[in-house]
């Protein structure tokens, strides 16, 4: 199986590398738009800023490349806020692939922002999430956020309910870290490989 | 809800793992990559790395033991000491690790902080403060915790949430090493002071000093080292004794 892994020098790509190696599984690391298309599946990191994350993107062509996908393609914490139409930080134009608007979390005294740390999950659907239940914990860090939707495929709560993770058609996103979510998170990361 | 986090701490020179009294008397408690899977397997939420020789002896930290690490660690984890550049910080996060904690550095150079949450994202900024108690006033001490600063811990704190910090690990050094319990006023101080997640470190010697430290001193997280390098406390005994407190851990 090839795996591809977006290289826009946006994210902290090593940990997914690495998260994939544990899993026996070798990735690319790529900008290169035919190593992408013709991969089984694509993984997308994001770490930073949605501004200059989408303009990583643009500089690289992958804006117009990555909507283009259509094996099982994995956005993660900012990879998948990218997927949306808007996000409020720094008033950003997104890749528009699903129909939410990142906002950000307003702290108060007992919710603090960044949202850093473990939650649970609830609300699971979808094959990502199969042998998982609300019990379940995985890591977060992140000041935005994507609302619950009709494309929302798990929740979790800081303290209103937010998308954990998204689906449309091929694209999937988790807001959470797969790659830094000890067992739980593998076992979400080998149910991508397996889509 | 997003549940209170235990932090093993790796106080790390030349490539091991050595922990001390107040920052002095080094013991030596083992090799980190096999301590640091140790305790990722044992439940431990996240862990933090410290290179504790790198600012005064401005030794570059140590990217080839964070590869080491990440290459195994499916959890999150930080790494600081001696970081002074933005070069230091890309070179620590390519080679893995999730979190940097800049010390002296943010204290020299207000806006290096600024800039590294500009270019990097706060998620990955952790401004680390080593505070001493002085009569009634808590002071911010710099160059592992040698120095005096003259400025005082909350203001500190709320000034460098404000530059761009995800996070701050809050260290009292008159309680580190010393098993008496975190400071819980400067953790409460703290915590209600700025907007972002505090770490509360230093003084942890029984269970009951975490339970006070996430209830009395509003703490997001609490970091440890001897108890959990020296055996002293396992880490799924303490979150079984934090939940049955009534505080939300990941079990």
């Amino acid at each position: 199986m090839e795996i591809a892994v977006v290289d826009y020098r946006g994210g902290n790509v090593q940990s997914v590398l690495f998260a994939l190696e544990r899993l026996g599984a070798s990735a690319t690391l790529t900008a290169d738009p035919e190593t992408l298309r013709k991969a089984d599946k694509v993984l997308f990191p994001g770490e930073g800023e949605a501004a200059s994350a989408m303009d990583a993107l643009r500089m690289a062509g992958l804006d117009v490349v990555l909507p283009t996908l259509t094996q099982p393609f994995l956005g993660i914490c900012l990879g998948m806020q990218l997927l949306g139409q808007h996000s409020e930080e720094n008033d950003t134009t997104m890749l528009g692939l699903l129909p939410f608007n990142v906002q950000r979390f307003v702290p108060d005294a007992s919710h603090k922002v960044p949202h850093m740390g473990w939650n649970n999950l609830q609300a699971l659907t979808g094959p990502l999430f199969a042998g998982l239940t609300d019990a379940d914990h995985v890591y977060f860090v992140h000041s935005y956020y994507a609302p619950v939707g009709e494309y929302t495929t798990a929740q979790a709560a800081h303290p209103a309910p937010f998308s954990a993770a998204v689906q449309r058609g091929n694209f999937h996103g988790v807001q959470f870290h797969t790659e830094k979510s000890g067992a739980v998170g593998t076992r979400i990361l080998a149910n991508f490989l397996s889509l | 809800m997003v549940k209170k986090r235990l932090i093993p701490c790796l106080d790390v020179r030349d490539g091991r793992t050595v922990k001390g009294v107040q920052f002095e008397g080094l013991r030596d408690a083992g090799d980190p990559v096999a301590l640091a899977a140790r305790y990722a397997r044992e439940g431990a939420d996240e862990l933090v790395f410290l290179d504790i020789t790198a600012t005064n002896q401005r030794r570059k930290p140590l990217t080839e033991l964070v590869r080491e690490v990440a290459r195994v660690l499916d959890i999150p984890f930080t790494v600081g000491g001696g970081i002074g550049t933005v070069a230091d910080v890309e070179a620590l996060l390519l080679s893995g690790a999730d979190k940097v904690s800049i010390n002296s550095a943010a204290l020299a150079r207000p806006a290096f902080v600024a800039d590294l949450a500009r270019r990097f994202g706060s998620q990955c900024i952790v401004v680390a403060v080593d505070a001493r108690r002085v009569a009634d006033e808590w002071q911010v001490m710099t160059r592992a915790g040698t120095v005096p600063t003259g400025r005082e811990a909350v203001a500190w704190c709320r000034e460098a949430a404000g530059l761009g910090a995800g996070e701050l690990l809050l260290t009292s050094m008159s309680h580190d090493g010393t098993k008496s319990g975190f400071a819980l006023d400067l953790t409460r101080a703290v915590s209600d002071a700025v907007p972002v997640p505090v770490i509360a470190s230093g003084g942890a010697g029984q269970p009951a000093d975490f339970t006070d430290v996430f209830l009395a001193g509003g703490a997001d997280a609490a970091l440890a080292a001897s108890i959990f390098h020296f055996n002293e406390t396992a880490i799924p005994t303490l979150k079984a004794y934090l939940h049955a407190a009534g505080i939300p851990m990941r079990q």
